[in-house]
Formats: structure tokens, C-alpha cells, sequence
């Protein structure tokens, strides 16, 4: 099995690079995750011996418990099955490797694992954070926004939210807290803010541009139709930037994660998912979902509260945090 | 909300239809179905197992009822399952404190603060009583001076003090409270995890102070099945009174409804609706159970009504609907009325049958119901009151005196005398209403 081996190997090398930045936060992030979820599982293991009807259902209520969503599990449970079957697993001990490697595979899907934001020096990257109500946009692009300054790129917010009260006042904080440059004019049309904004970059050369927009639920037409001025706006400004849209989703959230992820799909391009808030879930399954029904990679992850804590998505390094016990 | 959990349910209901008798091989299906459905929606595993255990025993152990069909008994028992999910009665708020005082905590983004503001404009309304918000928010950047322009917005008092320890803030604004006469405090809170220890003791500390008579949880809908860990967190430190549910405007599945209730004790006394101040509804539990499963909610309806029509006024219009004088004054302030309602599409949801019409979906634009009254109000009151006599010059008068076009006024002209031959029909009981 060739994943099999390739999971080993990843556990080999994050074991090593245990002391490493990156692997901590997801290690300290997924805690939650891991001791409800990943207990549970090997509980199970040790709970029923034989693998019959009965361990699937409670198989299949773990999975559910952790979010992943009725259709995937449905689906996965189906392979799962099918393995049992061909490679005659009886034993429920070594089923929880095979729960494991399939659950890498949903993942995986014959995919390159890294999706990086592309952001060169005297070059522009546009990031346009999207997504509904509450989920922490402003709060993300003030985590991208220290972490690109501190790589040394020029940065600046800019205050697409004129909806909300008090958005503009906490992105003009924070963009003061991370020393980026920052435009935002309060109750006005969010695409002719946009418009200033981008202009000011231009004369600025800033690089990395963070456009902060309404929360908007996403049935609601107009508010969406919004959304593609907004783009129209800035490929006329800036026509050859480097272009995101990040759809950021809280990771708290259960399966209307997917149809959020569909309806911003269908609207704008969006290029990426952030994962706010993972660490103070215990039910990182909506990435698993995510992936397997609409297929947008996650770029970012909230770990924890700390400006630090946003970390660029590692298949990887999710692995691991989520299952290192197991192996 | 709900329509799409709803709408499987009554999918798979309609397959019992027409069967003679309910036996497990003909519901299994069904119960599959549902499910699903209650699963996709979020509600949680263990609440999702008892209800299909529930209907599926009760459903085998009647004997049909004899004035009920299968199908019909069926729809009865996984109504009356939801209700008891949902806790059968609405728990209305506890204010009988002098100041009341009322506490919103819940994790970040959930939307404590608009809802803070939401609920302060609903008491002041209902109870016509004074209240004052009070800003405890001092870690997200702009949280004060997002509930500084919410008070602007509706007129209402905020009491802030910086990013001062929120303890003493609330004592002293607890104080300022009573020096003032205010009725009730409604203190906004951070957004804090309920794994965050330290965060959690200091909403025990300012539970200490301010002795709340309400501690509500404000948890968004879309949550899902890590809901019950955060209401359960919750409430083990602070001991809750109740849940507002926000967002439900968004098409969530909102299956967070089904699991609170049952699993925690904690009453759901509010749902969230909209974007705007107004946008808060009491949480009925008979009345949402009666939604999901698209058998409208008259009563919702018919409270919004009688809070703008008084009842002699009612009569009044009845009466000329039966003896077809109703003129176009009457259906100008009627349509004044339905305005002051709320959106039309919001209403058009409640009624029964409404997904199955497909009214759920209507796009009503509040524009077309502007050039409508604009029509209307161009014409003299003569030609309200008789409507018949408008011709073709005075159609050319009123479409020029309101920017509209001829044919519009003879559309809604048409319109209008049809409508006025249903009223009639309907109000002489001629004619069986679709519900």
C-alpha cells in the first residue's frame, strides 16, 4: 500500500521534527480534536474485537461527532468496507491504521499537497478575504498581515467592511498594532473604498494587499452580487496583481461549512480556504468534508488566539497532530 | 431556516401516503430518510438516534387511528417528537429584578454584540422600559465601539469605561443603572472559549457583581456537532438560563435547535432573523416544529397582525370585503400595514404549504411594492373610491403623475378588481381557504 507506507514516513519525520515551530502549534492546536476525536476511535479498537455491523455504526458516530458530514463518512465508510473485504482485515486493531490512511486519501486525492500564496518582492499580491458573519476575517487578515510584515513585505489593509459597526475602527487598530499601511472611509460604498484603497497602494508600493469585507450570509443575492463589483473594481485597478480570495470559514462550523464553500465558489473565484478558530473546536472533520465535496484547498489555519497562531495549511502536519498518538 | 431539513422530511413522508397500514418495512425507508436529513442538518448523533427510536415506536405500537391516515398519523408523531426536542413551551425572559439585569456571553463571533443591541430595542419596545448596554468587550479591537454605534443607531444608552477590568466596570455601571432609573442592563461580553479558563472565571466574577437574572448563551446556528461541548462548557460555569440562536437568516439547517434543549435544559428564548435591530423573534417551540415540517405558523402571523391592526379596524374591512365596497383607500392602508410587518417575503415563508407553493423563495422587491403605492397615491380619492372610473385620460394622469407607465396602471387596476372578486368569494365562506 503505497500511502500506508507514505503515512509511517510522515509520522518518522515529524517525530523528528517534533521540536519544529510549525508541528508544535498544530500539535498544541489539535489537542482538543485529538483527545475527543482520535480516543475515541481507539477506544473502539479496544471496545469490540471483531469487526461486525455494530463497530461500523459506532464507527460511523465517531466520524459524524467530528463533523466530517453524513456524505462523507457514507462514502468512506464504502471504501472502508471494501478494504476490510480484499485485504481481510478481522482484527479492529489494525483497521485503525486503515481508518487513518483513508482518511489521508480523502485528503490527498491524487492532489499536490502544497497550495502557497504566491508573493514576490516589488511585485502586488491582492487578497480579498471573504466569507459570512462572524467567522474572523478582520481578525485573519490582522495574523496574514503581521506575518507578511515580519517576512518583509510592504502590507496593507484595506477596510471593505463599511457594513458592520465598529469594522472599520478594528482593522484601522489593528493594521496600527502590525505597523502596515491601511485605508478605510466609514459608511461608504464598499467598491469605491476599494478603489481609493488600491489607489493609495499603487503610490505606496505595498505588496500585499488585505481587503477586509462584509460578512454576508450567503443567501442573501445582493450582498453576493457585491462581492463581483468588488472584483470588477480591482482588476481595473491593479490589472496584473496576483490574485486571492480567501473564503474563510469557522472551523465550528457544522455542515453549512460546505454550503457556504459552494455558494462563494459559484459567486467568485475563490482560491482558498481559511480555517479560523480549529483550536477551540473539538471537530477539525469540516476540512476532511471541505475537500471531499467542494474541493478548495485550505491555505490557512487559526491554531490558537496569538498573532502568531495562523499557520499555512500542512496536510502533514495535520496528520500528525490528529493521530500521533495512534501510531 | 429549518426548510431544508423540513423539506426531506416531507419527502419522505410522502412515500407512507396511500399505504393502508403502517408496518417497520414501509417506514424503515422513511425513517432512513430523515435521518440523513436530521444528520446533514447538524443535530447531534445521540438526539438524531432517540428521535427515529421514538417515532419508530410509537409509530408501530398505534394501531392506525381511524380518522387519521398513515401518512397523516406519521407527520402527527414526528411533530410531536420535534416539539418535545425543541421543549414544548416558550420560556419567556425573567426580568423582575430593579434593574433587571442580563448577561450575553458566548464564543467569538457568534454575535453577542449585535444581538445585545437587538434585544435592548425589543424591551424597549415591547415593556416601553429604558435600558442600558453595557460595553465589557475589552480584548477584540473596535468591540466598544461597535456597541457605541449600535446604541447611536437605536437611541439607546451605553455605558463604557475603556478597557477597564470588566468587573468593576459592571459594578459601576450596575450603579450608574440605579442613580439613573434605568430598567434593565444588558451587559455585552467578550467572545471567549468555554475551554478558556481564565476567560471563563472572569464571567464567574462579573456573575458575582451583577447577579444576573438572565445568563444568555448566544450561539450561532450554523454550528455543528461541537455545539453541545460549548453549550455544556457554558453552562457548567455559569449555569444558563437560556440560548438565543443568531443567524438563522442564512439557509442553516439550524439542527443546533433540535440538540440544545434536549440535551442541556437550556430554553431557547430568541432566534436571530435578519441583519437588522428588529431582526429578534421569541422561540416558539410548537410553532418551529410546525415550520420544519412546512405546516405554516398562522400564529406568528396573526400576532404580527394584531400588533398594527386593531380589532374594530379588522371588522371594519371585513365587513366591506363581504359586501365588495372594498375601495382603493382600504387596500392603500392595508398595504401600509404589511409594510410595517417586515419584508413580505419573511411572512410569505409562514404560511402552510409555502415551500411545497414554492413562496419560499419569492423574491418580493420592496421597490415594486413602492410603485404600487405610488400609483395608488397618484390618483384623486374619487377615483379610489371608485375605481371604475378610471379611463383612458385618467390612466394617462395618474401613470404621468407617479413616473409610471399605462400599462402598469392597468395592470394593478386588473389586479385589483380580481382580488376584490376572492375577497368576496372568501368572506362570504364560499370558498374553502388552502389551509
Amino acid at each position: 500500500m503505497g500511502f500506508f507506507s507514505k503515512i509511517k514516513n510522515i509520522f518518522n519525520k515529524k517525530e523528528e521534527q517534533k521540536e519544529d515551530n510549525s508541528v508544535k502549534l498544530y500539535d498544541t492546536g489539535l489537542e482538543k480534536t485529538r483527545n475527543e476525536f482520535v480516543s475515541k476511535l481507539s477506544f473502539l479498537g479496544i471496545k469490540y474485537t471483531k469487526i461486525d455491523d455494530e463497530y461500523y455504526e459506532a464507527l460511523e458516530e465517531v466520524l459524524i461527532n467530528a463533523d466530517i458530514g453524513i456524505n462523507t463518512v457514507t462514502k468512506f465508510m464504502d471504501s472502508l468496507k471494501k478494504r476490510v473485504k480484499e485485504e481481510n482485515i478481522s482484527s479492529t486493531k489494525d483497521l485503525t491504521e486503515v481508518i487513518v490512511d483513508e482518511l489521508f486519501i480523502i485528503y490527498v486525492n491524487n492532489e499536490s499537497l502544497s497550495d502557497k500564496i504566491v508573493v514576490e518582492k516589488g511585485k502586488k499580491t491582492i487578497i480579498l478575504f471573504v466569507g459570512v458573519n462572524g467567522v474572523g476575517k478582520t481578525t485573519s487578515i490582522a495574523k496574514l498581515g503581521y506575518k507578511y510584515k515580519n517576512q518583509g513585505y510592504k502590507v496593507m489593509m484595506i477596510a471593505g467592511d463599511t457594513f458592520r459597526a465598529g469594522a472599520y475602527e478594528q482593522l484601522k487598530e489593528w493594521s496600527e498594532k502590525v505597523d502596515t499601511y491601511f485605508y478605510g472611509k466609514d459608511n461608504a460604498d464598499p467598491s469605491s473604498v476599494i478603489y481609493d484603497g488600491l489607489e493609495e497602494a499603487l503610490n505606496n508600493d505595498s505588496e500585499v494587499i488585505l481587503i477586509d469585507t462584509a460578512g454576508r450570509l450567503q443567501n442573501k443575492d445582493n450582498l453576493m452580487q457585491e462581492l463581483s463589483k468588488m472584483n470588477k473594481v480591482i482588476d481595473k485597478v491593479i490589472p496584473d496583481a496576483i490574485r486571492e480570495t480567501l473564503l474563510v470559514i469557522d472551523a465550528t462550523t457544522g455542515q453549512n461549512g460546505i454550503l457556504q464553500a459552494k455558494a462563494f465558489k459559484e459567486i467568485t473565484d475563490v482560491t482558498g480556504i481559511v480555517l479560523t478558530k480549529l483550536d477551540g473546536t473539538a471537530k477539525g472533520g469540516i476540512v476532511l468534508a471541505i475537500k471531499e465535496e467542494v474541493n478548495i484547498p485550505v491555505k490557512f489555519v487559526g491554531l490558537g488566539e496569538k498573532m502568531t497562531d495562523l499557520e499555512p495549511f500542512d496536510i502533514e502536519n495535520y496528520i500528525y497532530g490528529l493521530f500521533k498518538d495512534m501510531m | 431556516m429549518f426548510e431544508y431539513m423540513g423539506d426531506r422530511i416531507s419527502n419522505a413522508i410522502k412515500n407512507i401516503r396511500g399505504m393502508g397500514r403502517i408496518s417497520e418495512d414501509n417506514i424503515n425507508d422513511a425513517l432512513r430518510e430523515i435521518r440523513l436529513a436530521l444528520l446533514e442538518a447538524d443535530v447531534n448523533y445521540q438526539v438524531v438516534k432517540e428521535f427515529i427510536n421514538n417515532v419508530k415506536e410509537k409509530a408501530l405500537g398505534q394501531s392506525v387511528e381511524k380518522n387519521l391516515k398513515p401518512d397523516e398519523l406519521f407527520i402527527k408523531l414526528c411533530k410531536d417528537e420535534l416539539i418535545n426536542l425543541l421543549g414544548s413551551d416558550y420560556v419567556a425572559l425573567n426580568t423582575n429584578g430593579n434593574p433587571a439585569t442580563l448577561m450575553l456571553v458566548g464564543l467569538q463571533g457568534s454575535g453577542k454584540t449585535t444581538t445585545c443591541g437587538k434585544l435592548a430595542n425589543m424591551l424597549r419596545k415591547k415593556h416601553a422600559k429604558k435600558p442600558l448596554l453595557v460595553a465589557c468587550d475589552i480584548y477584540r479591537p473596535a468591540a466598544i465601539d461597535q456597541l457605541k454605534e449600535i446604541g447611536k443607531q437605536l437611541g439607546i444608552e451605553v455605558y463604557e469605561e475603556g478597557k477597564e477590568k470588566p468587573v468593576d466596570i459592571v459594578a459601576n455601571a450596575l450603579n450608574y443603572a440605579k442613580e439613573n432609573h434605568f430598567d434593565y442592563v444588558i451587559v455585552d461580553t467578550a467572545g471567549r472559549l468555554h475551554i478558556d479558563d481564565a476567560l471563563m472565571q472572569e464571567l464567574a466574577d462579573i456573575t458575582e457583581v451583577l447577579k444576573p437574572q438572565e445568563t444568555i448563551l448566544v450561539i450561532d446556528a450554523m454550528m455543528g456537532q461541537d455545539a453541545i461541548n460549548v453549550i455544556n462548557g457554558f453552562n457548567e460555569k455559569l449555569k444558563l438560563t437560556g440560548a438565543i440562536l443568531t443567524k438563522m437568516d442564512g439557509d442553516t439547517k439550524g439542527g443546533v435547535a433540535l440538540t440544545v434543549r434536549h440535551l442541556t435544559n437550556v430554553p431557547i428564548k430568541f432566534v436571530g432573523n435578519s441583519e437588522k435591530m428588529d431582526g429578534l423573534t421569541e422561540f416558539y417551540p410548537e410553532r418551529i416544529a410546525s415550520r420544519i415540517l412546512d405546516m405554516g405558523d398562522i400564529l406568528s402571523i396573526a400576532e404580527k397582525v394584531e400588533g398594527i391592526v386593531s380589532e374594530d379596524e379588522a371588522k371594519d374591512q371585513m365587513q366591506k370585503m363581504r359586501k365588495g365596497d372594498y375601495n382603493l383607500e382600504d387596500f392603500l392602508v392595508n398595504m401600509k400595514q404589511i409594510k410595517k410587518m417586515g419584508p413580505l417575503s419573511n411572512i410569505l415563508k409562514m404560511l402552510p404549504q409555502a415551500r411545497q407553493m414554492g413562496l419560499n423563495n419569492v423574491d418580493i422587491d420592496p421597490k415594486d411594492m413602492a410603485h404600487i403605492e405610488a400609483i395608488v397615491l397618484s390618483m384623486t380619492p374619487y377615483e379610489r373610491r371608485h375605481p371604475e372610473c378610471i379611463k383612458a385620460s385618467r390612466k394617462q394622469r395618474i401613470a404621468k403623475g407617479c413616473a409610471r407607465s399605462v400599462e402598469e396602471v392597468n395592470r394593478l387596476l386588473k389586479q385589483f378588481e380580481e382580488m376584490k372578486k376572492m375577497m368576496k368569494l372568501m368572506a362570504n365562506g364560499n370558498m374553502k381557504l388552502p389551509f
